[in-house]
């Protein structure tokens, strides 16, 4: 809800010609799906995973801001969230790129060359693993082992998982992924 | 919900399903070699042909035959059809009808990667839609949780799985009838079933098999031992990798809810039973019972010290009986099947079957379900097929927990004790064969690179420790170790299983302490001095960190 204070802050920074902050209003559609998953768990701070969940879901990643508003929702103190947050490796506290690429690097994964895939791919597109391009285009991730070990090595390319993956094949797709918008 | 009707909806179902039946795999495995379009055009080829009313096409789980997907299986003459493409969708169809031949490869049911399986928990896998509760329900389903509430008081239930010898398959063994007892035994109150779905053992995906493929048994299990032990609300706790897995399961809450087998008054009995699912969230140490209770509850999923077992005192404060998927899929059939069955199969003390999932290199790449007992040689070189171009050099068994069997034990048999006996263990059921060019101190580096980015972090042996292994490993990778690192190696390693809290950090060191029990030279032969003697030395490889 804004408060007559903000849209007075907001007021005063557009009067000086300052772009008022990408904040809550904007984006409150997605601040309902959280309150929407909070509610469904009747606040209780046992679901603050689900609620992470979804606020990972709508908002693509978990900024303090949506950390904070899913502290006051369940009533627990920031620090509990954030550090629920910080502990599990699916949350981000920053956003990903346009693209994802996840390279599986489980055992079976690894003894069959995801290493290697890792490897060319961090070459090919600069960055290491857990980083995204300075474009912002694409994100290269490793996994412990996504389950898939009988088409090992395993790579998924924005959510769609792909078998037997070699460097070659990997690269290839990451191209095609980079000149789609 | 009682006998009778159960057994009018499985009638039903049995009329509806068709004389031929087109079972094409729609697990992961498969749907990443574009099983969804196999299926889709297996479909519009049945429509085409117009023999809808002879033949249906039914999305199924998982055969095992990973390696060699999308697998179509044709039911009842057995046929299955391997590495299928989607345009061979209409020949499978036409040949199924008797016209012509398929253009999909044919695979030998009598494959020895078959031959040599006797599936229990698998045994629905494969051949019923798991989107379908009457199908689970036509395969007999549901009738075992009907016997255990009508026929059997708890503690004839409690009896009859300790009497079958069944063990956790998470990894541990504990006999699963004394788990059960310990709860059942705790005074009545809220009590918690949960189960263990959280399989990060890198190289292992027997769970997300099972829960992909046949979730009402998983369900099914769980209201059996929710009933046994004196508990009304269950938990699945599934990693959120397994998005598959945990939409079939939540359909099949649902399906069993609407058939009153699930939720108040299950069968029309005083018993309730619900289930929740919770979704992890990526951290491999929730596989330890107490982190993932701390997990469910909300919070970091660090482990706590034991006792209080959760048995006494577990979820919020209750007594929990938590179990492995694979534990609570076998629970049905021991009920339908009866102890003595179960326990006629496997050995003096690790009764029944075991589901593993044989990787790495090897030519048969997939899930086997195999008699305790059996031997690893029989399960690598036939039903695997052996190393493509090669020969084992080892294998791994347990993931990170576990350690590497050289290939002059392969005759070892496959059970817990035998396991352990050779400084590794059954762990939830990976297996990864490798082969002479894989370097053995580069998988305990990798093993350890997973164990220091996995440790909670709560207890310093853990979390110092794996560090410090790694540290050592990497230096030893790239030829700067002296003997006195390799010393300091073993010496921190039993000192990082001796002190750590949880089993995370009381078996990292195993795959170390494991590969230099039979690989030695290897380790030597990197080292500083010998490497220059007798100039074997690889050059040193660059580490990735």
């Amino acid at each position: 809800m804004p408060t007559a204070a903000v849209t007075k802050t907001e007021a005063l920074a557009q009067s000086e010609g300052v772009a008022p902050k990408k904040k809550k209003d904007e984006s409150d559609r997605r601040f309902k799906r959280i309150d929407i998953t909070m509610k469904r768990n009747q606040f209780r701070a046992d679901a603050l995973i689900e609620v992470l969940h979804a606020a990972q879901e709508a908002f693509g990643y978990l900024d303090e801001e949506v950390l904070a508003h899913v502290a006051h929702g369940l009533k627990l103190p920031l620090s509990r969230v954030y550090g629920v947050a910080t502990f599990y490796h699916l949350f981000t506290l920053k956003p990903n790129g346009a693209h994802t690429c996840v390279v599986c690097m489980g055992t079976a994964c690894y003894v069959k060359g995801g290493g290697k895939v890792v490897d060319a791919l961090q070459e090919e597109l600069g960055i290491e693993a857990g980083e995204t391009t300075p474009d912002g285009q694409v994100s290269l991730m490793a996994a412990r082992c996504l389950g898939a070990c009988g088409i090992a090595p395993a790579v998924v390319y924005d959510g769609e998982i792909a078998g037997k993956q070699q460097a070659d094949d990997a690269i290839a797709k990451i191209h095609d992924l980079q000149s789609r918008e | 919900m009682d006998l009778t009707e159960l057994k009018a909806v499985a009638q039903k179902e049995k009329d509806r399903q068709r004389p031929i039946r087109v079972h094409c795999c729609t697990s992961t495995g498969c749907r990443a070699a574009s099983a969804m379009e196999v299926y889709r055009n297996l479909e519009s080829a049945v429509e085409e042909h117009n023999c809808g009313d002879r033949l249906e096409v039914v999305s199924v789980g998982c055969m095992g035959f990973c390696g060699q997907g999308p697998l179509v299986q044709i039911d009842p003459n057995d046929q299955i059809y391997e590495e299928v493409e989607p345009q061979d969708a209409d020949s499978i169809v036409t040949a199924t009808l008797g016209e012509g031949t398929a253009s999909a490869m044919r695979l030998d049911p009598q494959h020895p990667f078959f031959s040599y399986q006797t599936p229990v928990v698998r045994k629905h896998s494969g051949k019923v839609d798991p989107e379908s509760i009457e199908e689970y329900i036509a395969a007999g389903g549901y009738e075992p949780l009907y016997k255990a509430l009508y026929e059997m008081t708890p503690e004839q239930v409690v009896k009859e799985i300790t009497d079958s010898g069944l063990r956790g398959r998470g990894g541990g063994g504990y006999p699963t009838g004394l788990k059960w007892a310990t709860v059942a035994k705790m005074p009545e109150g809220q009590k918690y079933i949960i189960c263990n779905g959280d399989e990060g053992d890198p190289g292992a995906f027997m769970d997300r098999s099972v829960l992909e493929s046949d979730p009402h048994s998983v369900l099914e299990g769980m209201a059996i031992a929710g009933y046994a032990v004196g508990a009304n609300h269950g938990y699945i706790y599934v990693r959120a990798e397994y998005p598959l897995a945990i939409k079939r399961l939540q359909k099949a809450i649902q399906q069993a809810k609407k058939y009153s087998l699930m939720g108040s008054q299950v069968f029309d009995s005083p018993f309730d039973f619900k289930v929740d699912i919770r979704i992890g969230a990526g951290a491999f140490v929730c596989g330890e019972e107490t982190a993932l209770i701390q997990s469910i509850e909300g919070g970091r999923g660090n482990p706590v010290p034991r006792p209080p077992y959760p048995a006494q005192k577990g979820l919020y404060g209750h007594p929990t009986l938590i179990n492995n998927v694979e534990t609570l899929a076998n629970i049905a059939h021991i009920i339908r099947e009866g102890a003595e069955w179960y326990a006629s199969m496997g050995t003096e003390n690790s009764k029944g079957t075991k589901i593993f999932a044989l990787t790495g290199n090897i030519r048969n790449n997939g899930l086997i379900e195999v008699p305790m007992g059996i031997t690893l040689r029989t399960i690598v070189e036939d039903m695997g097929g052996g190393v493509p171009d090669g020969e084992v050099k080892a294998v791994q068994t347990g993931g990170p927990s576990g350690g590497c069997i050289p290939k002059d034990l392969l005759d070892t048999p496959v059970d817990y004790d035998s396991l352990k006996a050779v400084g590794s263990m059954m762990g939830s059921g990976g297996m990864v064969v490798m082969d002479q060019n894989t370097s053995l101190v580069e998988i305990a580096h990798f093993y350890m690179e997973f164990c220091r980015g996995e440790t909670c972090g709560k207890c310093v042996p853990c979390r110092t420790g794996t560090v410090q292994l790694y540290g050592l490993l990497t230096k030893i990778l790239k030829g700067q170790a002296t003997e006195a690192d390799l010393e300091q190696l073993k010496q921190l390693s039993h000192m990082v299983q001796e002190t750590s809290l949880c089993g995370l950090g009381m078996t990292a060191p195993n795959p170390v302490l494991s590969t230099l029990r039979y690989f030695p030279e290897e380790y030597e032969s990197l080292l500083v001095q010998p490497a220059h003697l007798n100039g074997q030395a690889a050059e040193p490889k660059p580490v990735s960190v």
